[in-house]
C-alpha cells in the first residue's frame, strides 16, 4: 500500500471541509490564473500575487498558500501550471490545487519548486492567518487558533490581537487568549507580563500547556523561572491525577464489559451449580444477531440504522435465551449433580456452536457498525471518554440493576434465590425446580446475548469472540463468589481496574498473567470467593 | 373434608443399602399420627418417601385417592403435602417474609397471601418479617419452618422432629399449634419424633419403628406399654 | 516384597495391555525398517511418527486419568505439564543444533540471535546435557504441580473451582510463553531440530526408536499407574474421589494423597511431552491452549475414566478419528468432537470400557452386587428431580 496515494485524497477532503457555504467561492478559471501567477517574477511580485490570491477569500487558496510557505509548491516547467506533488517511485504525481484532480505522473526534472524567502514567508503566514483567523466559518477559526497556539510564532501576534478583538465565540476566544500568552512568553515583554501569560497558560492546563511552558522555561529570565516552574509543577500534578482517573475509567470500562459477560454465568452457576462453558458462545451469538440485524437494515431499511442496536438488543436476548433453554432442556438437565460432566458437555456444545457459526457466516471477522451516537468521544475535565465505552458502562449498570430487580422483586427471582440456597427444600415448597433451572439458564444466556450486542461495538465479531472473554468471565465469577450479584460487580470492576493499572507498568500480557496468578492465589485463600454464600453454598 | 395419607408396604434403598422394609403407615384424616424410634431406624427415610425426595422401590404412597408413584417433591407440595424438614432448612439468606413467600409457588395468583393463622400461632414471626432467616434462633426457625409449610395450604402436614434442640416453652407452642391445626382446620398430620412426652401429649396414633420396619402400631396411650418402651430404649 | 507389589499391580487387564504395547513397540519399528517399502506389511515412516504421536497422547490421557478417574480432580490444564516437558526437551534439542542454525551461532539459538541477545539466559544453562534435560523434563512439571497442588488442595479448592483455576493456570502459561522476552522463542516456539543424542531426528531409524520409546513409556506408565491404583493408596484415592470429607474424618489427609497423585501425573505428562516434541519437530505456545487440555479430557472420557485401559483406548481412538476427519472432512471435525463431548457425558458416563464391562459383566462383579442398583460413581450427587 503506497501511503503517498492517500495524500491527494486528504487534500480533497481538506478542500471539501473548507468549501463550506457562506465562503466566498471563486470560479475555477480565475482561481487557477491567480495560482499560476505565484511563481512569476521576484519575491516582491510573488507577494503581490499571493495577496491577490488571498483576497479571493476562497478556502482552496489556503492549502496553496500553506504549501508555498512550506516550500513544497511546484510548477510544471512546460506549462507553467502550479501543482501539488507527491513523490511516486522515480517521478512525481501532480495534482491540480484548484480542482484537486490528478494530472498524472511527471519526471522529477519536469517540475520545479516555487522558491520562497523569509520575507515572503512572513507575509504568507499573515495572509493565511487573516484568511483563517478572520474566516466566517467557526470551525476554520478554531482550527486556525489552535494552529497558532501550536506554532506560537511571534509574527502572528499583531494579527492575533486583531482577531481576538473581533472574536465573539467564547471557546475560540479562550484558545486565542492562551495562544497570545504563549506568544508573549516568546517576545521580550516585561517579566510581569510574562508571569501573567504563564499564569494564563497554566490555567488552561493540559499537555500542550506543559510543552509551551517547558519551552519557555529555557529562555525565561531568572526572575521568571520560579513562577514558570511552579506552574509546570502544578500542571504535572493535575495531569498525574487525571491520568490516574483516566486509568480508573479504562478499568471501569473493561470491568463493565467483564460484568456483562460474567453476570449471566454467575447466576447460572449460583442457581444450578453448573459452569456453562458455552456461555462465551452465547455472547458470540448475541454479537452475530447484531450483525444480522444491521445487514437486514442496510439491505431493506437504511433509515433505521441509528436504531439498529435498540432493535438488536431484544432480538439477541430472545435468540440466546431460547438457545439457552434448549440446551438446558436437552442436555444439562440430565447432568444435574454432575458438575464436571456438565462442564465437558457444555464445552462440546461450544465447539459445535462455534463451528456452526463459522459454517454459516464464514470464519472471517464481521464488521458491525457504530451508530452515530456510539462514535466519537467527549472530554470530561481531563478525561477522554469515547461514546461507545461510555454507553457500554451505562448499559452494564442498567443490566445489573435490572437483574437485581428481577432477583429481588419478582416471584421468579425469589424462586431462583430459594433454589440457590437449598434446592431440595425449594422443591418441597412447591417450586418447580426444573422450570426455575430452565428459566435461569435462559436468563443467563439471554444476558450473555445482550453482552454480545455491546461487545459488537468494541470488538471484531468472529466465531472466536466468546473464547476471548470466557476465561476472564470465569475469573470474575470465581473471584466474586457465587450467589451474590454484588460479588460479581465488585469482582468485575476490581479485575478491570487492576488490569488497567498494571498495564502501564507491566504491559498488557504480563498484567493479564499477573491478574490470573493473583486470582489463583486468592482462590486458595478464599475458596468460595469474595462474597461467598454462607451456609449451604452450591457445590457439586 | 380432611385428607388421608397411606404408606403401603414401602421399601426404600440408598444405593445398595436398604433403609425401609415394607413399611405401612396409615394417617387417618384429621388426626396426628406420630412415628417413633431410635436414631437411624428409618423414620426420616419414611418422610423422604412421602415428600418425594427419595422414591420407594416397592410399595406405594397413596394421598387421598392418588398413588404418588414418582411424582417429584414440588408436585407433591402442590397436591397438598406440606413438609417441615429435620433441621428446619430455612433459606438462610432470604428474609422471614421471603421464606414464607416461597410457599406461593404452587398457589394461584389470587391465593398468594400469608394466612393470618400463621401469625396467630407464631406471633414472633410477625415482628421479624424483615430479618434474614439465617439470623433467627433455632426455636424461631422451627416456627418459621412450620409457618412456611402452612403457606402452601397443605392438606397433610409432615414434620420431621420439630422438637429437636428447641427450648421447652417453644415446644409447647408448637404442640399447641399442631393441635389447633388438627382440631380447627381438620388437618392430617404425620409427625416423626423422638420426644416421647410430646407425642403422648398431642398424638392420636403412634407407630414404632426399628431397623427399617414397623414394630408396633396403636393409640398414643400405647407409649406406656413396656414392649413399646423397649424399642425406644437407647 | 517388591515382587509382591509388582504382582498385585499387574492384574490381568493391565498385564495384557502392557504386553500388547510392548509387542507394538517391537512390531511397528520392525515393519518399518525391516520390510522394504512396497512390500506387504511395510509401515511407512509417516505412520510411525503419527502412531508415535498417538502413543504420547495416550500417556497424557493416562496421566490425566490418574487424577480425574481415581482422585476426582478434573484438571483442565494438564496440557501445561505436557507442554513444559516438551519445552524442556525442545531446549535440549535447540542446544544440539549448535552452529548449524541460520545465524551459525555456536551457543545461542537462532531466535536469541534474532532478538539481539548476547548471552544465554541462566535458565538455558545445562540443557546441552541430555541427563540434565531429562531431569528437567520431570522436575519442571512436577514442581509446578507441587506448588499449584500444595496451595489448591490445602485450601480445599475442589470441583469446578479447581477445574477453572487449572484452566487459568495453563492460560497464564500460554500468554507467558507467547512473549519473546521470556526466552522460549515466543510465538514460533522451538523448532528446526537436528540431532537427538547424536542421531538425526529426521532419520527413519531415529523415528522408529522414538516410537519404541514412546510405547515403552506408555507401558511404564500403565505399570506405574496400575501399581498405584491397586495399592492401599489407590483405595484411599478412590475414597477421596467418592467422599472426600468422610475420608478426611477417617483420619486420612486427602490433600497429601491428592498432591502425590497430581505430581506423579504431572511428571508422566511431562515425559509424554518430551517424547512428543522430537517426533513432531516443534514445540510452541499453542500446546498450552486450554482447548488442548480439554481435548485430552475427552480422550479419557471416551475410553472410560477410572480404568487403566480406558484412557489409552480413548486417546488412540479419538486421535485416529481426528486424523481421519481433519483430512477427509475438515469442517466437520469440530462438530464431531463437540458431539463426542455431549454424547459421552450423556450416554457413556463410563466410556467405552464401561460399556463393554456392562455388556459382558464379569462373574466376580455379579456376585458382589445387588443388581438393581447400578454402581454409583457420584454418591454425593443429588438428582435434581
Amino acid at each position: 500500500m503506497n501511503a503517498g496515494r492517500l495524500i491527494p485524497i486528504i487534500a480533497l477532503l481538506l478542500a471539501l471541509a473548507f468549501g463550506a457555504p457562506a465562503q466566498a467561492q471563486t470560479d475555477d478559471a480565475t482561481l487557477t490564473a491567480l495560482v499560476n501567477a505565484l511563481p512569476l517574477g521576484n519575491f516582491k511580485e510573488r507577494e503581490v500575487a499571493a495577496t491577490a490570491l488571498a483576497a479571493t477569500g476562497d478556502p482552496r487558496a489556503v492549502p496553496v498558500l500553506q504549501t508555498l510557505t512550506d516550500g513544497e509548491l511546484y510548477v510544471i516547467e512546460a506549462s507553467g501550471q502550479v501543482v501539488f506533488v507527491e513523490t511516486s517511485g522515480a517521478g512525481v504525481l501532480a495534482t491540480d490545487p484548484v480542482t484537486a484532480s490528478s494530472l498524472g505522473e511527471f519526471a522529477k526534472g519536469d517540475v520545479e519548486k516555487v522558491k520562497v524567502n523569509n520575507g515572503l514567508r512572513r507575509a504568507l503566514r499573515t495572509l493565511i492567518g487573516q484568511m483563517t483567523l478572520l474566516s466566517e466559518n467557526r470551525g476554520t477559526r478554531l482550527a486556525a487558533a489552535l494552529s497558532v497556539l501550536r506554532d506560537a510564532s511571534p509574527d502572528t501576534l499583531e494579527l492575533l490581537d486583531s482577531a481576538l478583538a473581533a472574536e465573539a465565540d467564547p471557546e475560540i476566544k479562550t484558545v486565542m487568549d492562551v495562544a497570545r500568552a504563549a506568544i508573549v512568553l516568546k517576545t521580550d515583554a516585561s517579566s510581569a507580563e510574562k508571569a501573567a501569560a504563564a499564569q494564563r497558560i497554566a490555567e488552561r492546563g493540559g499537555r500542550e500547556a506543559i510543552t509551551i511552558l517547558t519551552g519557555a522555561l529555557a529562555e525565561a529570565p531568572a526572575d521568571l523561572k520560579p513562577a514558570i516552574e511552579a506552574a509546570i509543577d502544578s500542571l504535572e500534578r493535575t495531569r498525574a491525577v487525571w491520568s490516574v482517573l483516566q486509568n480508573v475509567w479504562y478499568g471501569i470500562s473493561l470491568g463493565s464489559v467483564l460484568l456483562l459477560a460474567a453476570i449471566g454465568l454467575a447466576i447460572t452457576f449460583g442457581v444450578m451449580g453448573v459452569i456453562n462453558m458455552a456461555h462465551g458462545e452465547m455472547v458470540m451469538l448475541g454479537a452475530y444477531t447484531t450483525f444480522v440485524v444491521q445487514e437486514v437494515i442496510r439491505g431493506s431499511f437504511p433509515g433505521l440504522f441509528e436504531y439498529s442496536l435498540a432493535i438488536a438488543l431484544p432480538l439477541a436476548f430472545l435468540v440466546t435465551a431460547l438457545v439457552g433453554v434448549a440446551i438446558e432442556r436437552s442436555i444439562i438437565r440430565w447432568l444435574y449433580g454432575r458438575a464436571l460432566e456438565t462442564l465437558l458437555a457444555t464445552w462440546g456444545l461450544s465447539l459445535i456452536i462455534q463451528q456452526a457459526v463459522r459454517t454459516a457466516f464464514g470464519p472471517t471477522n464481521k464488521q458491525v457498525g457504530n451508530p452515530q451516537w456510539m462514535s466519537g468521544s467527549f472530554e470530561l475535565g481531563g478525561l477522554d471518554i469515547t461514546y461507545n465505552r461510555f454507553w457500554i458502562v451505562l448499559f452494564a449498570i442498567a443490566v445489573f440493576l435490572a437483574l437485581l430487580a428481577v432477583l429481588n422483586r419478582t416471584p421468579l427471582g425469589l424462586q431462583m434465590r430459594a433454589v440457590t440456597q437449598n434446592r431440595r427444600m425449594a422443591s418441597a415448597m412447591g417450586i418447580r425446580t426444573p422450570l426455575v433451572d430452565a428459566m435461569t439458564f435462559g436468563l443467563g444466556s439471554g444476558i450473555a446475548g445482550l453482552a454480545g450486542v455491546a461487545l459488537s461495538q468494541l470488538d471484531n465479531v468472529s466465531p472466536n469472540l466468546g473464547q476471548n472473554y470466557i476465561i476472564d468471565s470465569f475469573m470474575v465469577v470465581v473471584f466474586g463468589g457465587v450467589g451474590n450479584l454484588w460479588g460479581t460487580l465488585v469482582g468485575a470492576l476490581s479485575i478491570g481496574v487492576a488490569n488497567k493499572f498494571l498495564e502501564p507498568y507491566a504491559g498488557a500480557v504480563v498484567a493479564k498473567i499477573l491478574i490470573l496468578v493473583l486470582i489463583i492465589l486468592f482462590i486458595q485463600r478464599r475458596p468460595r470467593g469474595l462474597f461467598a454464600l454462607k451456609g449451604r453454598a452450591v457445590e457439586q | 373434608m380432611s385428607s388421608t395419607l397411606l404408606i403401603k408396604s414401602a421399601d426404600l434403598y440408598y444405593g445398595a443399602a436398604q433403609a425401609l422394609y415394607g413399611v405401612t403407615i396409615q394417617c387417618k384424616p384429621g388426626r396426628i399420627t406420630a412415628v417413633l424410634g431410635r436414631n437411624g431406624v428409618g423414620k426420616s427415610s419414611t418422610l423422604r418417601a412421602v415428600t418425594g425426595i427419595n422414591n420407594v422401590a416397592a410399595g406405594e404412597i397413596v394421598f387421598d385417592d392418588d398413588v404418588l408413584e414418582k411424582a417429584p417433591p414440588y408436585k407433591r407440595a402442590r397436591m397438598g403435602i406440606g413438609y417441615v424438614p429435620q433441621g428446619r432448612e430455612i433459606f438462610p439468606l432470604l428474609t422471614v417474609r421471603e421464606n414464607l413467600e416461597t410457599g406461593y409457588a404452587g398457589l394461584r395468583y389470587g391465593d398468594r397471601s400469608i394466612p393470618d393463622t400463621i401469625f396467630t400461632l407464631f406471633p414472633v414471626l410477625k415482628s421479624m418479617l424483615g430479618r434474614r432467616g439465617g439470623d433467627l434462633s433455632g426455636g424461631q426457625q422451627q416456627q418459621l419452618a412450620i409457618g412456611r409449610a402452612l403457606v402452601t395450604r397443605p392438606k397433610v402436614l409432615v414434620l420431621d422432629e420439630p422438637t429437636e434442640g428447641i427450648q421447652p416453652s417453644i415446644i409447647k407452642d408448637i404442640g399447641r399449634a399442631l393441635q389447633f391445626l388438627r382440631d380447627e382446620k381438620g388437618m392430617t398430620i404425620l409427625l416423626v419424633e423422638q420426644y416421647l412426652d410430646f407425642c403422648r401429649e398431642i398424638a392420636d396414633d403412634i407407630y414404632i419403628m426399628d431397623r427399617g420396619q414397623i414394630m408396633h402400631r396403636g393409640p398414643a396411650s400405647d407409649l406406656d406399654l413396656p414392649e413399646v418402651r423397649r424399642h425406644l430404649m437407647v | 516384597m517388591i515382587t509382591q507389589l509388582v504382582f498385585r499391580a499387574l492384574d490381568r487387564k493391565a498385564s495384557w495391555l502392557i504386553a500388547a504395547i510392548l509387542l507394538v513397540a517391537v512390531a511397528v519399528p520392525a515393519c518399518n525398517l525391516l520390510i522394504p517399502p512396497g512390500q506387504f506389511g511395510h509401515v511407512p515412516g509417516y505412520l510411525v511418527t503419527l502412531f508415535g504421536k498417538y502413543l504420547c497422547y495416550a500417556v497424557l490421557a493416562l496421566s490425566l486419568d490418574l487424577v480425574w478417574g481415581y482422585v476426582g480432580i478434573l484438571s483442565l490444564g494438564h496440557g501445561a505439564f505436557f507442554a513444559l516437558g516438551g519445552y524442556a526437551m525442545g531446549m535440549y534439542l535447540m542446544r544440539q543444533i549448535g552452529a548449524r542454525g541460520v545465524y551459525a551461532n555456536p551457543v545461542l539459538p537462532d531466535f536469541m540471535v534474532f532478538l539481539n541477545w548476547k548471552e544465554l539466559p541462566w535458565y538455558w544453562l545445562g540443557f546441552d546435557m541430555f541427563p540434565f534435560a531429562l531431569l528437567m523434563v520431570m522436575l519442571v512439571p512436577g514442581l509446578l504441580a507441587f506448588v499449584f497442588g500444595w496451595f489448591a488442595f490445602r485450601s480445599r479448592v475442589t470441583g469446578v473451582y479447581l477445574s477453572i483455576i487449572t484452566q487459568a493456570m495453563t492460560f497464564a502459561l500460554l500468554l507467558a510463553f507467547f512473549r519473546n522476552d521470556l526466552g522460549f522463542g515466543g510465538n514460533n516456539g522451538l523448532t528446526d531440530f537436528k540431532d537427538i543424542l547424536g542421531f538425526s531426528v529426521q532419520a527413519a531409524s531415529t523415528r522408529a526408536a522414538l516410537f519404541a520409546l514412546s510405547a515403552i513409556l506408555l507401558a511404564l506408565g500403565v505399570f506405574v499407574c496400575s501399581m498405584i491404583v491397586n495399592s492401599k493408596l489407590g483405595k484411599v484415592m478412590v475414597a477421596i474421589r467418592d467422599a472426600e470429607s468422610r475420608t478426611r474424618f477417617l483420619g486420612w489427609r486427602p490433600e497429601n494423597v491428592k498432591l502425590f497423585a497430581f505430581i506423579v501425573s504431572a511428571v508422566l505428562a511431562g515425559l509424554a511431552g518430551a517424547l512428543y516434541v522430537p517426533q513432531v519437530g516443534i514445540i510452541n505456545p499453542g500446546e498450552f491452549t486450554p482447548e488442548n487440555s480439554i481435548e485430552a479430557v475427552i480422550w479419557v472420557a471416551v475410553g472410560g475414566r477410572g480404568t487403566i485401559v480406558g484412557p489409552v483406548i480413548g486417546a488412540l481412538l479419538v486421535n485416529a478419528g481426528k486424523s481421519y476427519f481433519t483430512a477427509a472432512l475438515p469442517e466437520y471435525w469440530l462438530f464431531a468432537l463437540g458431539a463426542l463431548f455431549v454424547v459421552v457425558t450423556l450416554f457413556l458416563p463410563r466410556g467405552i470400557v464401561g460399556l463393554v464391562a456392562t455388556r459382558a459383566p464379569r462373574r466376580a462383579r455379579m456376585t458382589a452386587r445387588n443388581d438393581t442398583v447400578p454402581p454409583v460413581l457420584h454418591p454425593k450427587a443429588e438428582p435434581a428431580e
